[in-house]
């Protein structure tokens, strides 16, 4: 903490971290506003003697209503869940177990190794799809689900891995040994012992690669065409926006509604969360 | 209950030959200590027994089974490590019964079990709580008691004290002791100190560099070290060494270093005959010296100047100095001396050692 007068708390630690928490807030806070917002106050010019930015005085649920009958937004939500865990189920076995054996298990190579699939994971995505749109035509997945379970992992197996790989490294290695002298098998020392153990680390990646995978844009703009296979950001972007004209009440109602189930898993894990990102294993 | 034993064994990491050639016999409910400075192998040689580590060659048989290939979880040995190695996300009990769920022992038994071994530990106020809300020394009694519940035929002890602050190690090693007594189980102990090593092992191994430089009693490694290692590191303050030459006078064989000339006791007399002229490295250890007044006899006695004292209560430590050698002295408290002031130290003849300067070993 900053010592001495209250005035210097104030300057170096109220201020700043309340211009912090405002810069994150306001976008989400804009977003909510706008949302209630009746189109008549939406398309007032900024030089009328009514215009407020900030506020309205007649707030309405059209948008909403807007949004969930007259567009495919529940199918998208749902679409955009599913994939989601699947691709984060799918990603989280076999980090876990990946990072595990490279963090554990002696074989050659096995540094060379974690570097290499770290560095898959820095080829961007802007790259990868053009490649991955010619496997996914080869397997007839185009415009269905699976096109995105089978490709998240392409960028989310790497990012558990080497995430899973640090934490397993952490995990004193007397435990497991430990555990083996007392009569555990080897997979029975890891599912007893170490992952339990590791749960901070597993909730972290799981957290990681659901959040990826839900706001992931490029993939599901490619790979999808139907409306009623669209995933949410790709689905609101591309049905509320027609030519050059902006549904905005609609968009923000989108945007605001697709991002509350992210912010529930967060708020969920928070506590198991910060321990994973701390490293908090204490013997 | 088990005899182990290990015969020219050897461990090889990429490199770096860890443990030599080593032999040992552990008989039925002895407690062996492996003593040395750190890298001497003796870790690694508690944790081949355990499992934990491939035997690069050579044979480790518990009760006359060979069990190099046998998994740690089939050899029936328990361990207990450095840092206690506790799981965090169990209870102090669930922690206990690990070890029997994973045998499939039946739950009544286990219970009985692990609160009989709470109490023979004291630790039955604990049993609900995690490691983290342990102390230091609560979390090794846990660690004792998952080894103990188990009932398993050796134990084993990775530098288990060293965690615990100077007055814990002293209250837990006594603790220790008692334990062993009582169980009556076989157990291998590695530590790094020298105390511990003695007030500990019915029989004391002490390594250097993966071999062993000797095995024995306590006692016997106090007073008849093999070589200047085992010497230099049994016993604190540390055995004080003097390179001297001996030189024949007559019958009799005199050792002689700048600033001191004494003569080698008769009953060395033969063995060290034939270093006539050559140099040795006379050792004494702090106790042996006591001071004298200067008109004693001057053959087993020299001339020290004090540099330093160092009351302890109990007793006194001089830092001399003869010659170019610093000797360390152990006194009675009595005795009142200042810096600066020359003394003479004398000792019993029995009490001097002599080691070959080249092979360091013991003449």
């Amino acid at each position: 903490m900053i010592e001495g007068a209250r005035w210097k708390k104030w300057l170096w630690f109220y201020l700043p971290l309340g211009a912090f928490v405002f810069g994150l807030l306001f976008p989400f806070y804009w977003m909510a506003v706008t949302t209630l917002r009746p189109d008549k106050e939406l398309y007032r010019p900024w030089n009328s003697p009514l215009y407020e930015p900030f506020w309205t005085s007649s707030p309405t649920l059209d948008h909403i209503k807007n949004l969930l009958y007259e567009t495919l937004f529940g199918q998208w939500m749902w679409n955009t869940m599913l994939i989601a865990t699947l691709a984060t189920i799918i990603s989280l076995v076999c980090g876990v177990f990946a990072g595990y054996a490279l963090a554990r298990l002696k074989f050659r190579f096995a540094g060379m190794l974690g570097t290499v699939i770290f560095i898959t994971y820095l080829v961007p995505q802007t790259l990868l799809f053009i490649p991955l749109a010619d496997i996914i035509r080869d397997y007839h997945l185009g415009d269905t689900p699976w096109a995105l379970i089978l490709t998240y992992p392409t960028f989310l197996i790497p990012f558990c891995t080497w995430l899973m790989m640090g934490y397993f490294k952490a995990i004193p290695k007397e435990l497991e040994e430990c555990a083996r002298i007392d009569g555990a098998a080897r997979w029975q020392a890891m599912v007893y012992i170490i992952f339990p153990v590791a749960l901070p680390g597993i909730l972290s990646a799981a957290i990681f690669a659901f959040t990826l995978s839900w706001n992931e844009f490029i993939y599901a703009l490619v790979f999808l065409s139907s409306p009623e296979q669209k995933t949410v950001p790709v689905g609101v972007v591309s049905e509320l926006i027609r030519g050059d004209v902006f549904f905005w009440g609609p968009l923000m109602a989108g945007a605001l509604i697709g991002s509350v189930p992210v912010a529930v898993v967060y708020s969920f894990f928070v506590e198991h969360y910060v321990a994973g990102m701390t490293g908090a294993v204490k013997g | 209950m088990a005899r182990v034993r290990l015969k020219d064994l050897n461990k090889k990491f990429d490199g770096t030959h860890a443990v030599k050639d080593v032999n040992l016999e552990i008989r039925d409910h002895e407690f062996v200590v492996l003593v040395g400075p750190s890298g001497c192998g003796k870790t690694t040689t508690l944790r081949m027994v355990a499992g934990l580590e491939d035997i690069t060659s050579g044979e480790i048989s518990i009760d006359g089974k060979v069990v190099n290939n046998l998994a740690p979880m089939d050899r029936d040995i328990a361990m207990v490590f450095q840092n206690y190695a506790l799981y965090p996300h169990m209870s102090v009990y669930q922690n206990m019964a690990f070890g029997l769920r994973m045998r499939k022992f039946e739950k009544a038994d286990i219970d009985s079990r692990v609160r009989h071994a709470a109490d023979v530990l004291g630790i039955h106020a604990l049993l609900e709580r995690r490691p983290r809300q342990l102390s230091g020394g609560q979390r090794q009694r846990v660690a004792l008691g998952r080894a103990i519940v188990r009932n398993p035929r050796v134990f084993l002890f990775d530098e288990p004290l060293s965690n615990l602050d100077a007055a814990l190690r002293v209250q837990m090693r006594v603790e220790l002791k008692r334990l062993h007594d009582r169980l009556e189980t076989t157990a291998i102990y590695v530590t790094h100190d020298q105390v511990e090593a003695m007030t500990l092992g019915d029989r004391v191994v002490v390594m250097k560099d993966g071999m062993v430089q000797q095995e024995g009693r306590p006692l016997e490694l106090y007073e008849r070290p093999a070589n200047r290692f085992v010497a230099g590191f049994i016993g604190s303050p540390a055995m004080n060494f003097i390179g001297a030459t001996i030189a024949p006078q007559g019958d009799a064989l005199w050792a002689e270093a700048p600033g001191l000339r004494v003569r080698v006791p008769p009953q060395k007399s033969d063995a060290l005959r034939r270093y006539s002229g050559a140099r040795v490295i006379m050792g004494l250890r702090p106790e042996a010296l006591r001071p004298e007044a200067s008109s004693a006899s001057p053959e087993f006695a020299f001339d020290a100047t004090v540099e330093v004292v160092e009351p302890l209560g109990a007793e006194i430590l001089l830092d001399t100095r003869v010659g170019d050698t610093p000797v360390v002295a152990r006194v009675e408290p009595g005795v009142r001396v200042s810096p600066h002031e020359r003394i003479r130290l004398a000792f019993a003849p029995e009490r001097v050692h002599f080691f070959d300067a080249g092979t360091e070993a013991a003449i």
